[in-house]
């Protein structure tokens, strides 16, 4: 089940600035190594894809494996030249699609 | 693609091995440095990469491998061309050696990216960047593993 993801990053910011901008999702990122109680493979769960663009424009986007931690949180930074919005896209093994847009003004 | 010598044939047969031994076992084996060599030398193409430039900041003791904090930065320009444009994580300890890809743009601002990682046991976290010209850089740091993170 998708679940409601968070980000965080200012709502303005100055021509040419370069924000800072934090992303969490809930999920297990289940790393496929682990067993059950009956010792049976959990099967793989995790967000393999996580994408940031601006304006239809690639900013930022990870490949992430198994050892990233449950509750993928990822910081980075964006340029930012006008105003617009941010695009997040996170990609799960099942193909469950999440995403997420924030407007910025940029003055 | 060059002709391989002996040396380089049996390197290969004995990475190949490893793969099939951490496949067919049930308890997952752990990665090991010759795993995490040969992801980066796909990453890099062989060549080698220039000690320094980027900077690693993880604790030095983890008491849970569960979750450690992780952030990586290049001190390197992000112009249109002139940028970083990939940075490769990899460990020797975990079961499997890739932990993120972080792909940049000019528009990244930074090559700076930060997320929460799993250590299976104390490793070596290692870190390649790679510009849009092809150069490479590379920094690695252990970390003590009190508790690991990857279950079993």
């Amino acid at each position: 089940m998708a679940e409601t993801p968070r980000t965080k990053l200012p709502k303005d910011a100055k021509k040419g600035e370069i924000i800072e901008i934090k992303t969490l999702l809930p999920h297990v990122m289940e790393t496929g190594f682990r067993k059950d109680a009956s010792g049976n493979t959990i099967p793989r769960k995790i967000i393999n894809k996580f994408t940031c663009e601006f304006n239809g424009k690639p900013v930022f986007s990870v490949d992430l494996e198994a050892a990233i931690a449950a509750n993928p949180f990822l910081q980075f930074t964006a340029r930012v030249d006008e105003s617009g919005t941010f695009k997040f896209t996170w990609i799960d093994d099942d193909g469950t699609v999440t995403t997420a847009e924030d407007k910025i003004t940029v003055s | 693609m060059q002709s391989l010598s002996r040396r380089e044939m049996l390197a290969l047969g004995a990475g190949g091995a490893v793969l099939l031994v951490t496949l067919g076992d049930a308890a997952p084996a752990l990665a090991t440095p010759a795993e995490a060599a040969a992801a980066i030398d796909k990453f890099t193409a062989g060549k080698t990469a220039e000690q320094g430039k980027i900077t690693i900041e993880l604790p030095e003791i983890a008491e849970n491998g569960n979750t450690i904090p992780l952030s990586v930065s290049v001190d390197h320009p992000m112009t249109p061309d002139n940028y970083v444009s990939e940075i490769l994580v990899v460990t020797d300890g975990n079961p499997r050696p890739g932990v993120a890809l972080f792909h940049f743009t000019p528009m990244s601002g930074r090559a700076l990216a930060a997320t929460r990682i799993r250590l299976a046991s104390t490793e070596n976290v290692i870190v390649i960047a790679k510009t849009n010209d092809g150069r490479l850089f590379t920094v690695q740091k252990q970390v003590k593993v009190t508790i690991g993170g990857c279950g079993g």
